[in-house]
């Protein structure tokens, strides 16, 4: 494969990731999608889940939150509002937090406060899904 | 003239404010790092977010778009955002923020639109609290919260698209500080509703060669979810580089105020010296003649 794809990830906080690679898998909102080079411009919404950069033969994990794809001839752009490398997450950090958003579900005094609970609730069980698949 | 004890507890004075205008120096200095890497870090997700949203309006043509993206067809009431610092003692940071605000509030008003203002950070509504107290809808003050990250950007582009929704303004624009350099900031506007104003102008978009995007699930639901984004990511970036701006305009100050407390103090010095020294020579004078007097 001669060709590469350029690709950059990034958060609000940082850019997580910048180059060429060879092929980026990425769950869309209506399905996994595969990018490789020479895409035809595409944009697509992002769920929870893990992206793949396929790069010299080597994959690199990283976990996204909520964001958006967006294929043009020059390359892919992945907005996410979260990112975090599967490989910096902890396991037992994110089996404590995974308690106490689930605590907090159940103690929430009002409805917004229950959304934003449920809604952190889904993200840590799409991380933990996302490891597991690791 | 003031006697050599005044001179003294004068020279003193001057020394410990000049000790704690150095610490404050010192430590904007190091909160000035911080700041500028978080601006900077937050730069390419903002530059990649309204690249994104050129593409995404260039495309949307529909009377239908979102009135986020087009606006409401009139430009009768504006409601302005003027991101200022909490604290003071950062030389003419705030107050170049403040004196923009006026003049554009003066020119709006001027041409006969209504216009409302949305203060965030105490500093731009002391200022403008004297002039134009009435319009001030609601001050957001920056001090309770730690870190400028995106959950504050969040709140305030809620409450603004709030606002937007129950039809309380026209236009929102925000003015808030550019962060040039370490010591250069310039204050400046930028139009956050309707996006469309602020994205055409400045992004080149990429050339498509005559493809036509996809969207996935499609135009109209990416849109809606990505505009809020959108103002949230211009909040944000202009809420850090203020803090940025901030800190490097009081690390200058700061520095100022030290190099002139350091002038003064050997100015006094100088004074102390000197009436010291015409004491003694007065007593001196008056042993010698008592001495001849004898």
């Amino acid at each position: 494969m001669g060709e590469k794809l350029h690709f950059d990830l990034v958060a609000p906080e940082k850019r997580l990731f910048q180059g060429e690679v060879d092929m980026v898998v990425a769950p869309g909102s209506e399905g996994d999608f595969t990018v490789l080079p020479d895409h035809a411009p595409f944009m697509s919404a992002i769920r929870s889940g893990a992206i793949e950069i396929h790069k010299d033969g080597a994959v690199e994990k990283t976990f996204i939150h909520g964001g958006f794809a967006e294929v043009t001839p020059e390359g892919l752009t992945i907005l996410a509002e979260e990112a975090i490398r599967l490989n910096d997450i902890d396991q037992a950090w994110l089996d404590q937090e995974l308690k106490n958003t689930k605590e907090d579900v159940q103690d929430a005094k009002d409805d917004s406060a229950r959304n934003i609970a449920q809604q952190k609730l889904a993200k840590l069980e799409a991380m933990k899904s996302a490891l597991a698949n690791a | 003239m003031a006697s050599l004890k005044d001179l003294k507890n004068r020279i003193g004075s001057v020394k410990s404010t000049q000790k704690i205008t150095k610490a404050m120096q010192m430590v904007a200095a190091a909160k000035l790092r911080r700041a500028q890497e978080a601006a900077e870090a937050s730069r390419p997700y903002a530059e990649r977010m309204s690249a994104v949203m050129a593409n995404l309006s260039a495309s949307m043509d529909s009377p239908d778009a979102p009135r986020l993206l087009v606006g409401t067809g009139q430009q009768e009431s504006y409601l302005l955002v003027v991101a200022t610092a909490d604290r003071g003692l950062c030389g003419g940071f705030n107050t170049n923020i403040a004196r923009m605000a006026r003049e554009r509030i003066a020119q709006l008003l001027r041409d006969g639109k209504e216009v409302k203002i949305l203060c965030v950070g105490k500093k731009g509504a002391d200022q403008l609290k004297r002039l134009y107290g009435k319009l001030i809808m609601k001050v957001i003050e920056l001090r309770s919260a730690k870190n400028i990250d995106g959950t504050i950007a969040g709140d305030i582009g809620t409450q603004i698209r709030t606002l937007f929704e129950q039809g309380e303004f026209d236009v929102c624009q925000i003015i808030s500080s550019q962060f040039i350099s370490v010591i250069a900031q310039k204050p400046r506007v930028q139009t956050l509703i309707p996006a469309r104003e602020a994205i055409d102008s400045s992004v080149a978009r990429p050339d498509l060669k005559g493809a036509l995007y996809e969207y996935e699930p499609d135009e109209e639901s990416i849109l809606a979810t990505l505009l809020p984004r959108y103002v949230d990511t211009v909040i944000l970036s202009a809420l850090l580089e203020n803090v940025a701006g901030e800190m490097g305009a009081k690390m200058a100050a700061m520095d100022n105020a030290t190099r002139n407390a350091g002038e003064l103090i050997d100015k006094l010095n100088l004074e102390y010296n000197r009436q010291r020294q015409a004491k003694i020579t007065t007593e001196l004078t008056e042993i010698i003649s008592g001495a001849e007097a004898v």
